[in-house]
């Protein structure tokens, strides 16, 4: 469809996009879709970038050099993710340093599970599995938002984000092949992950009241995303003989997926900023965003 | 052992551990990607020399003592502010550019190959320091760093070679911080790349 | 609304012959910077066979277009060939007859 044909009238628009229409850049887009996008895709760059501090320091005390190789591309591709979806909220108006700065100064927002501490190798394969398993479920519902530029880089991430799952199951399956005291650093990590694995996709409410819904931005429930997940990955982790620390998970009559409610309460303190390594993360960023601003001025300058 | 290739496998082993550091708070988002790469061919070239010397590289990567271990100081220097980074990138492409083309010339083919493999990958490298060379030649705090690292610089490498990478870098020669001991940031490193591996017994699987 | 460094757009081509196709874009203060980061950005895992970088105020955008007068002729779904190729081989078995 050309420019030209794009509605500007906003209840036009809005009914286009609710049919699957896509729009780009160069249209003009109403001020609360603009904010709506603006916050949505912010916190996705600003939780790939917060997603590498977890992991980088497993990169040091890789076992292997394989593992040390592909921990450091996954690592590498995170970043990238990174820098694709700043630059499509740079084109919708907030400038990366203001992106950047909101983020180390706590006023943005970023995925519960990267609020969580790593403390083992075992952690490392659950998180390249389980918990990028569960954002590319998100992710590969995103091809369809109906802002083209965000649609376009999921393209490239989610299949970047398929080497990351094979990575991680891989490593899982090392360990849990090995000595018992391998596959127990797995079934700990699994038991430490899971509670944040459940609360990741969100509270179930419906699309409907999803404000994210209502431009097409998601076009997926919270409660479908995790369904997804359950239905894909349970199965996968029992098969290995790991147990799932949730007496009330079990797929019903009607192939939905049962389990105890979620603590929707440390969700939201988590993602407010509370997080048992939200401080001493944001700190270390900021500790190196300063230091370094010299450089950007200098490079950055033309 | 072969100490010139075990020192140039452990020099990278060791220099990709230190640029890995950088991994998520490099100065720019583009520039960490780019970084990243840098620091995965080191790794990279180490695990190759590795396997020209053992059947297990991992072994030999992971599971000497840290007295074995035959990397310049140079590369053992922990420097987590950019201009001593970029300087030690800069300074360690020219001497390296030195050393490996020496070994493009060894009598033994696998060498010679793996050197001329080696090459062609730090070709990139060296287009990534020298583009940050320029844009921070006049930085105070970049030449301060230049001339900090510069006798760490001599030190990889042999005695020989030394006036060659004083006249590509335009320095006059020193006296240079030489192999055989190893810094205290070493032990700290060594502590940690080989925590997860020393917690399982010799052999197991990853 | 654009950064105030210059924006480089990135043409990447998967395979020798395909077209180059819009990838992304990198913030860089210049050319050399731009193919250092888009290298990695777009080819690290050997994702591309090639690379065109063009800075974003070289590209003229096109996005409008006039056809009041529904000027079909241009286009193949302005012709129907259908009935008078239909006629033409009646008339033609016609003759043969």
């Amino acid at each position: 469809m050309a420019a030209a044909e794009i509605p500007h009238d906003e209840q036009a628009l809005l009914a286009y996009v609710q049919a699957g229409g896509q729009v780009e850049a160069t249209d003009r887009l109403p001020e609360d879709y603009r904010s709506k996008l603006i916050k949505f895709i912010e916190m996705h760059g600003n939780s790939e970038l917060m997603g590498v501090l977890p992991e980088r320091e497993w990169i040091q005390r890789a076992p292997t050099l394989q593992r040390k190789l592909a921990l450091t591309a996954k690592v590498q591709d995170e970043v990238g993710h990174a820098q694709l979806i700043y630059r499509v909220v740079e084109d919708l108006g907030k400038p990366r340093e203001q992106c950047l700065a909101d983020l180390v100064n706590g006023k943005a927002k970023f995925h519960n599970v990267f609020h969580y501490p790593t403390r083992t190798w075992g952690d490392v394969g659950v998180i390249a599995w389980l918990v990028d398993a569960a954002a590319i479920i998100s992710q590969k519902a995103l091809l369809k938002c109906s802002y083209a530029p965000y649609a376009r880089i999921m393209k490239k991430i989610c299949w970047e984000e398929s080497f990351h799952i094979l990575h991680g199951r891989d490593v899982v399956l090392a360990l849990v092949t090995g000595t018992p005291e391998q596959f127990e650093l797995v079934q700990e990590a699994v038991n430490r992950w899971w509670g944040p694995l459940m609360q990741f996709h969100g509270t179930p409410i419906p699309k409907e009241d999803d404000p994210m819904f209502h431009w097409r931005i998601k076009s997926q429930g919270n409660e479908e995303a995790r369904q997804q997940f359950l239905e894909g990955y349970v199965p996968q982790v029992l098969e290995l003989g790991l147990e799932l620390p949730d007496p009330k998970l079990r797929r019903n009559e009607n192939g939905v997926w049962e389990y105890s409610e979620p603590d929707w309460d440390e969700l939201k303190h988590v993602v407010t900023g509370h997080g048992p390594c939200t401080e001493e993360r944001l700190a270390f960023r900021r500790r190196f965003l300063e230091q370094e601003t010299w450089v950007r001025d200098i490079v950055l300058a033309t | 052992m072969n100490e010139l290739l075990l020192g140039l496998a452990d020099d990278e082993l060791v220099l990709g551990w230190r640029d890995s550091e950088w991994t998520g708070i490099a100065p720019v988002l583009e520039e960490d990607v780019a970084f990243s790469s840098i620091a995965q061919n080191e790794i990279g070239h180490a695990r190759a020399v590795y396997q020209l010397l053992t059947d297990d590289a991992d072994a030999l990567a992971f599971d000497r003592a840290l007295d074995e271990y035959r990397c310049a100081p140079l590369v053992e220097l922990r420097l987590l502010d950019w201009a001593h980074t970029i300087a030690r990138r800069w300074l360690y492409e020219e001497a390296d550019r030195i050393r490996i083309a020496a070994l493009r010339s060894d009598a033994d083919p696998a060498v010679s190959g793996l050197a001329a493999k080696i090459d062609r990958e730090e070709v990139y490298h060296r287009m990534h320091a020298e583009m940050w060379h320029e844009r921070l030649r006049d930085e105070s705090r970049f030449r301060d760093a230049v001339a900090e690292l510069w006798p760490y610089a001599l030190g990889v490498l042999e005695a020989d070679q030394r006036a060659e990478l004083a006249r590509r870098v335009g320095l006059e020669e020193v006296a240079a911080v030489e192999r055989g001991t190893h810094t205290d940031e070493l032990a700290e490193l060594w502590n940690e790349m080989t925590m997860v591996r020393r917690s399982a017994p010799a052999g197991a699987q990853w | 609304m654009s950064a105030d460094h210059p924006i480089y757009e990135v043409f990447r081509q998967e395979r020798r012959g395909r077209p180059f196709e819009h990838a992304g874009s990198v913030a860089a203060p210049d050319a050399e910077f731009a193919e250092a980061w888009a290298r990695e950005q777009y080819g690290r895992r050997g994702e591309s066979v090639a690379l065109w970088l063009v800075p974003r105020d070289a590209i003229r955008t096109v996005d409008e277009w006039a056809d009041e007068f529904g000027l079909k002729y241009r286009r193949v779904d302005g012709y129907s060939i259908k009935e008078r190729l239909k006629e033409a081989r009646e008339r033609a078995s016609a003759r043969a007859g």
